[in-house]
């Protein structure tokens, strides 16, 4: 089976869970930026939660498919499909999605996933890389990709009628979200200042980071510091007093201080950010990042396998 | 001897090990040593590392470790401390004759020879960092390609080497407004470090030259030419040589 892209979308491209073992050659992880977006929505199709998927910002792609097909989106709420519910479409039929009018990025799975040939481990793009993907770019009209021969076909209409995702599964999107960090290497630099402002999303900000605007963090240590590794979630301050927070395209190594590290499970918070929404940080110990990483993935597990009753039984 | 070993959070899903306080060859070895440990091991649970000079960063699954008796940060850090005395008791025999399995097969310690084109269309700025250092432009290129490198992180871009070992004569700023463009196999030197572009990207450094070998291919088994410990010689040669080797 075939999708063929119709209308592109923004920055419409391939994505999965990311590419794991290569940071050491300078490759990052990339994948999906709402990775918990990415996981429901091929879980809602049947598939593996790391199958390959469409990201899409602002405005989602029209597509149409060679043979009928499911397909599921989530992440940011759209004008045209509900999201969290698949829905069969027919071969031939335009699937329209419309715009995002609550988030910034949505994932369009499909049952099967996208099948583009993996690199380096991974069916991601990365962009500046020009690697991943379909041809390491962002898709454009006319592309045709191919999609898997995955189990997700035995959904039925009648198994998912009047199913409905339960909520707490997903993360508390918000446009104005209180996102929670560890503290950095050189948290002690900007005293409270990073926990205490606003910030606002600027303008600057897409898959590698994004640029917050606020009040000016001033460094008070002075110390020159090594590159070292950073991570998505990084909160990283440039000499400029204005934060970025690294996101999944990120280069794998960096000079600025760490001022802090978003957590894990509040990472989707802050990719589905668009420019002009506001947040704030806020602190939490370590050990209760990896409790609430550890019960999201208690969630996902509930979820996929109520969905896999019905999927087999429907 | 004390041999130093840290371990910071990098967020909920990365240890930092610091494994020395100076970039200095033992601390080198050391780094090199548990990065091959750990890659050679595959723990579970473990997804990635990343070498920079005095540090290694080991990167984790945060919902894998599940919920056990002890905190999973404690935990993670047991596995890296064992990797770490394993590699310690066991180098140098951890540091093999070969490395193994890779595209370019080298003998440990062999510097890999980096050609350069210097000058000209390939080396835009090399005028510029001979009148900032107040040398002429050959002798740049003589203490450049004579010095001997090592590569102390790699990032940035796929397959950017930041190599150490830059004679002190040649110390240049970087450009006040980088380039938006900087061709690949570009050579540059920022500061202290210099290093060599292996993708078109924006860039900062001053470019002295250019080398026709290409440092990055997702589609070779080894897609970096360099990794972190390598040894590294540049070698110039003239436009004849460059372009015939295309």
């Amino acid at each position: 089976m075939e999708m063929k892209i119709v209308r592109p979308g923004m920055l419409t491209t391939v994505q999965d869970l990311g590419r794991r073992g290569w940071r050491r050659a300078g490759v990052p992880a990339s994948g999906a930026m709402d990775a918990v977006a990415l996981r429901v929505a091929n879980a809602l199709v049947g598939n593996a939660e790391g199958a390959a998927a469409l990201e899409f910002t602002l405005t989602a792609p029209e597509v149409e498919f060679s043979e009928d097909a499911w397909v599921a989106v989530g992440g940011a709420e759209c004008a045209e499909m509900a999201a969290w519910q698949p829905r069969r479409v027919k071969a031939g039929e335009r699937l329209r999605i419309g715009a995002c009018v609550k988030g910034c990025r949505g994932y369009l799975a499909v049952a099967g996933g996208i099948a583009v040939e993996p690199v380096l481990g991974s069916r991601s793009t990365f962009l500046r890389g020009r690697l991943g993907g379909l041809e390491g770019r962002a898709l454009k009209e006319g592309d045709v990709l191919a999609i898997g021969a995955g189990e997700g076909r035995r959904l039925t209409d009648e198994a998912m009628r009047g199913w409905r995702i339960d909520p707490r599964v997903l993360p508390a999107y918000s446009t104005e979200p209180t996102v929670r960090v560890v503290l950095g290497a050189q948290a002690a630099d900007y005293g409270a200042a990073l926990l205490e402002a606003w910030f606002t999303v600027s303008a600057q900000s897409d898959r590698m980071g994004f640029r917050l605007q606020g009040a000016k963090l001033e460094r008070s240590g002075a110390e020159e510091l090594l590159s070292s590794a950073v991570s998505p979630g990084t909160v990283q301050v440039p000499p400029d007093g204005q934060p970025v927070v690294l996101m999944a395209d990120a280069q794998t190594i960096g000079g600025y201080p760490q001022a802090a590290h978003v957590i894990t499970v509040d990472l989707p918070l802050v990719a589905q950010l668009r420019p002009g929404d506001r947040m704030r940080f806020s602190e939490v110990a370590l050990g209760e990042a990896h409790r609430l990483a550890f019960a999201r993935e208690k969630q996902l597990a509930i979820l996929r396998e109520g969905l896999a009753q019905k999927l087999n039984h429907g | 001897m004390v041999r130093l070993m840290m371990f910071a959070p990098l967020g909920d899903a990365a240890v930092v090990v610091t494994l020395g306080r100076d970039i200095d060859d033992a601390t080198m070895v050391r780094v090199r040593a548990l990065v091959r440990s750990l890659e050679r091991a595959n723990e579970s649970g473990i997804v990635d590392v990343v070498p920079a000079y005095t540090t290694v960063t080991v990167y984790y699954d945060a919902g894998a470790w599940g919920a056990g008796d002890r905190p999973v940060f404690v935990r993670v850090c047991d596995v890296i401390g064992r990797h770490v005395e394993k590699a310690e008791h066991a180098w140098p025999d951890v540091v093999p004759a070969k490395l193994e399995g890779e595209a370019v097969v080298r003998e440990e310690g062999t510097p890999v020879e980096i050609p350069v084109c210097y000058g000209g269309e390939y080396g835009p700025d090399l005028e510029e960092v001979a009148a900032y250092c107040g040398l002429g432009g050959d002798e740049v290129v003589a203490l450049h390609s004579g010095a001997d490198y090592v590569v102390h992180a790699v990032g940035f871009a796929p397959g950017f080497a930041y190599l150490g070992g830059l004679p002190e004569k040649l110390r240049t700023p970087r450009k006040a407004t980088p380039r938006t463009r900087v061709p690949a196999g570009s050579v540059g030197i920022g500061w202290m470090q210099t290093g060599i572009y292996p993708l078109e990207t924006p860039g900062g450094w001053q470019l002295i030259g250019r080398t026709p070998l290409v440092l990055f291919d997702s589609g070779r088994a080894t897609p970096a030419l360099l990794s972190v410990g390598d040894r590294v010689k540049f070698r110039a040669i003239g436009a004849e040589e460059f372009a015939a080797w295309k």
